[in-house]
């Protein structure tokens, strides 16, 4: 293999690329990103970033050195429209194309919005871009911000707005946020931060619409869907993503809520592989940046090899800081696994817990008990991936 | 100089937090004692409550690892060093000689 091309200048295309480079590969290496901006760390954009603690170069995943040493052609504010397989050539934005021998989908995912109309002032948070229009329409004033959704970012964003000194309010169509990740019993306990931190959470109502007024048609109130009327300067939709793929679509690539590919991240061509929140490896697909990082090293063996070699069987893994909680969650919980309170108190929000299914610990959460957590992860990922632990 | 705490109450394998300014984390790895500054030059955690293993201890929120002897981060996400400090002990008593913040007076 002489040649390979990143798509996707992102954590996942990152490491990627890095991992190319440390496996011996010393081809052609293009990173194409659609974004102006080199590889920068995602998870702060929520949280430190939002209130003005951490800076943008503090964003950055690899410095001047690292970026020199990984000797790559970046081809930046370049967006991937098409993927001719036979031909081997990606399809970019201006008509050019780009042809090497291997390829690594990285495209990572783009935030679901509402439907209907988005007057301004209102936000998803996915980009740097992003983050910066959000702290830019929420300086100055103290804002009415509504938060759509009280997912992690939906809360994360919700968690700042307070910091910063906004009135919030988060709307959450589920009668209780993070029920399908924590379960009813943990998920109760997350969703009690928001009032304490003088945030409302409304649950059980959708948005119908967003109502804008002016010549700029600037945001003045979000419509419930049982009718109530909030009014609001800023709004925050946090619905979730969608990977990234239509670009793809008619590559031939198979694509089921993500490029479809095997447990060693390889699609059914050999020489393309896919990483991070646009993969759908082995019947499932992350949206955590820890498997973004561990996918890499691996898919990346794969596609030097010719064949898969090697799989990603790492335990799961994410986090959350909200409202000065750390919130850590390790292992596959499923539906109706019940957990068990190890070490801690609900009410001082700091806690360890494990969930149980006949017996056997499935999956643990934590908030604020870094260490003990940390024990009980390792611990975990030991019984449940013994070849990989 | 800083008091830590009482040798005997740092059994190997264990770490501590000491609240200065930046924090610092003192580890008895093997019963050699080693102190850094506690927090991940990555993103904000705090390497007390690291997971020590020989004479590395691993970030508790993204597993960024650092080499208790130098300081030297040994492997991503972390690329910046942690500052290592002094530690003597003294009739059964820890202590960190604490460097002061860079760019400041010492």
């Amino acid at each position: 293999m002489k040649s390979v091309a990143v798509i996707g200048a992102s954590l996942a295309g990152l490491y990627a690329a890095r991992a190319l480079r440390a496996q011996g590969f010393d081809g052609r290496l293009v990173i194409v990103g659609d974004e102006q901006h080199r590889p920068y760390d995602r998870p702060p954009l929520s949280k430190d970033f939002l209130t003005g603690a951490t800076g943008q170069d503090q964003l950055a995943l690899a410095d001047a050195e690292e970026i020199a040493e990984l000797d790559a052609e970046w081809l930046l504010g370049t967006r991937a429209t098409g993927l001719d397989t036979a031909a081997g050539a990606v399809l970019l934005d201006g008509g050019r194309s780009l042809t090497t021998d291997g390829l690594v989908l990285a495209t990572g995912a783009a935030p679901r919005r509402l439907p209907g109309a988005a007057p301004t002032g209102t936000h998803t948070l996915r980009t740097l871009d992003d983050a910066q229009a959000l702290r830019a329409d929420l300086a100055g004033a103290a804002r009415r911000v509504v938060v759509i959704g009280a997912g992690f970012i939906g809360a994360e964003v919700a968690s700042s707005c307070a910091a910063l000194g906004h009135e919030v309010t988060v709307v959450e169509a589920a009668p209780l946020p993070l029920l399908p990740q924590l379960g009813e019993e943990m998920a109760r306990i997350c969703a009690a931060l928001h009032a304490e931190h003088k945030v409302t959470l409304l649950t059980g109502t959708g948005v119908s619409r967003l109502h804008g007024a002016g010549p700029d048609d600037r945001l003045t109130a979000v419509e419930l869907s049982d009718g109530r009327l909030l009014p609001a300067d800023v709004v925050v939709v946090g619905i979730g993503v969608r990977p990234h793929t239509a670009w793809l679509e008619g590559s031939g690539l198979p694509l089921d809520d993500g490029v479809v590919c095997d447990a060693g991240g390889v699609t059914p061509l050999p020489h393309i592989i896919a990483v991070g929140d646009v993969a759908r490896t082995d019947g499932s697909r992350a949206e955590h940046w820890t498997s973004a990082t561990e996918q890499a090293a691996v898919a990346v063996r794969n596609l030097l090899a010719g064949s898969t070699v090697a799989t990603h069987r790492a335990l799961p893994y994410f986090w959350s800081d909200q409202y000065g909680v750390r919130i850590q969650f390790a292992g596959r919980r499923a539906p109706g696994d019940t957990p068990r309170l190890v070490e801690g108190s609900p009410d001082d929000r700091s806690f360890l817990a494990c969930y149980e299914r006949d017996g056997r610990t499935t999956a643990v959460l934590a908030l604020n008990r870094p260490r003990p957590f940390m024990r009980l992860r390792r611990e975990l990922a030991r019984t449940t991936h013994p070849a990989t632990a | 100089m800083i008091p830590v705490c009482h040798l005997a109450d740092l059994p190997v394998g264990e770490s501590v937090r000491i609240d200065t300014a930046p924090p610092v984390a003192v580890f008895n790895a093997d019963g050699q004692l080693y102190a850094i500054d506690d927090t991940c030059t990555h993103q904000d955690a705090s390497l007390a409550d690291g997971w020590l293993e020989g004479c590395l201890v691993e970030c508790p929120l993204h597993a960024a690892s650092f080499d208790l002897r130098t300081g030297a981060p040994t492997c991503l996400p972390a690329r910046r060093a942690v500052r290592t400090h002094p530690v003597t002990v003294e009739d059964g008593m820890i202590y960190v000689h604490h460097l002061a913040e860079e760019g400041t007076a010492a």
